[in-house]
């Protein structure tokens, strides 16, 4: 019978030790809303699950130097009781709690839902925005990289074996800087994106864009970076032209599935739309 | 594999239970415990009819292992009553006849518990939202946000 090893280490040395040391599969557990979804289907057989909850560090959300230190298992509910948080990244914060129902919300968080690689991920996209890092702590000590350089593939990491995700760093947000989120499901609440799109942008005091980043989900194999929807707000106030070419430059980077949820050509439309939107937002709490 | 050795709260009282790592808190609690008030639905977390508040958090007991509740306070379903007397939410669900089948009830009363004690003073949509993962085929909902919203309004009246 099936009967997986666990264990609750209560400092990050331990919980390193044992995913390194473990022989065969060995599944981190913080919210556990992919995780036990997966065993029960029998999906993953982990033979040691590693609950990570118990380790101080990786409870709290921190302030550092203006950013932001937020524990791997702060679960999305958290996230968005945390004032200051949701004031300085309001995109980052609505989008992790746009991920499930309040009960996944009481458990669910954005490190999970990272690791996850799920191409659809709502909180990936206006991490990777925001300029977002994660502190990876592994048997050679800790390395700290982009988010958008921990998925690989869909289910897949760059993590290696005995890496964990401890946090998720938020840079000081820079002055007239404003982010923002959107995505697009065919209902109000609970459902996977269809797409999804996160923008963040800082303006001079003219009101014209001086640095920008957008980031698109659902619509490839991961979360996509896109340099050249980024570049077409750079210099503007966002008029028509800006907008046009911040709509063109995001379809050209989808290269999507067509699936129950939407088509190839659809998801690279609406790709184009929720760009254009999620900008307008971010121009405004930029002070635009 | 040897059994867990769990020491938690639930509904108040020290419980103390031996788990497998596989098993859910949802497991545990009807077939270890016979508290069979928590209902399985879907067992994915996407209906609601399992819910439970840890330390006064809401969640999913499928989307949880049984072994992650040592040292936590579990409330469920069983513990909203005070003996016979039905807490207001529960009165109010009856005469509003805020359910049919009644097998997402005890989800539905758990989590309307949690959005009264979080928000004294709901707007129908924030009850809404708060409720949009408790899944109900008979009722169409409007009967169970009406006597959420009503039992909100007597126990701001009453305090």
């Amino acid at each position: 019978m099936y009967a997986p090893s666990f264990a609750a280490p209560t400092t990050v040395a331990e919980a390193v030790q044992l995913l390194a040391n473990a022989s065969g599969v060995a599944r981190v557990l913080a919210g556990g809303t992919d995780l036990l979804v997966q065993l029960r289907s029998g999906m993953l057989k982990p033979d040691l699950i590693v609950d990570t909850k118990r380790i101080p560090e990786l409870r709290t959300i921190t302030t550092e130097g203006g950013g932001f230190r937020i524990g791997a298992s702060v679960s999305g509910a958290e996230a968005g009781e945390h004032e200051t948080l949701s004031k300085d990244w309001p995109g980052v914060v609505e989008a992790v709690e746009l991920i499930g129902s309040t009960q996944i919300q009481g458990r669910a968080s954005f490190v999970g839902n990272l690791c996850n690689a799920s191409p659809a991920a709502d909180s990936v996209p206006a991490l990777i925005a925001a300029g977002a890092t994660v502190v990876i702590a592994g048997p050679g000590g800790e390395r700290e990289v982009p988010v958008e350089d921990v998925p690989t593939a869909p289910g897949r990491t760059s993590l290696a074996k005995g890496e964990m995700v401890v946090a998720v760093k938020l840079p000081p947000k820079p002055a007239r800087t404003g982010d923002a989120y959107l995505r697009f499901i065919p209902r109000t609440e609970m459902d996977i994106a269809v797409v999804g799109a996160g923008v963040c942008v800082t303006l001079d005091e003219g009101g014209a864009c001086t640095a920008a980043k957008v980031s698109l989900g659902a619509v490839a194999p991961t979360v996509l970076v896109v340099p050249d929807a980024a570049a077409a707000l750079v210099g503007s106030r966002l008029d028509d032209a800006a907008l046009a070419a911040l709509d063109a430059a995001a379809q050209a980077a989808c290269s999507p599935i067509s699936d129950k949820r939407g088509t190839v050509e659809y998801r690279t439309k609406v790709a184009g739309v929720l760009a254009r939107r999620a900008a307008a937002i971010a121009f405004k709490r930029a002070g635009a | 594999m040897a059994k867990h050795h769990i020491s938690t709260t639930i509904n108040g009282e020290p419980v103390e239970f031996l788990c497998s790592t596989e098993q859910t808190m949802l497991d545990v609690l009807r077939d270890e415990l016979h508290l069979t008030g928590t209902k399985e639905g879907c067992a994915t977390g996407d209906c609601g009819a399992c819910s439970i508040t840890v330390d006064d958090r809401l969640v999913c007991s499928c989307l949880m292992l049984g072994v992650e509740a040592d040292g936590h306070a579990i409330e469920t379903i069983e513990g909203m009553a005070d003996g016979d007397k039905l807490h207001p939410l529960q009165q109010k669900f009856l005469e509003y006849a805020a359910l049919q089948c009644g097998i997402c009830t005890p989800g539905f009363l758990v989590a309307s518990k949690a959005l009264l004690e979080h928000n004294p003073d709901p707007t129908e949509e924030e009850a809404r939202y708060w409720l949009a993962g408790n899944l109900c085929r008979c009722t169409g909902y409007d009967k169970i946000i009406r006597a959420v919203l009503d039992t909100a309004a007597d126990m701001r009246g009453a305090s």
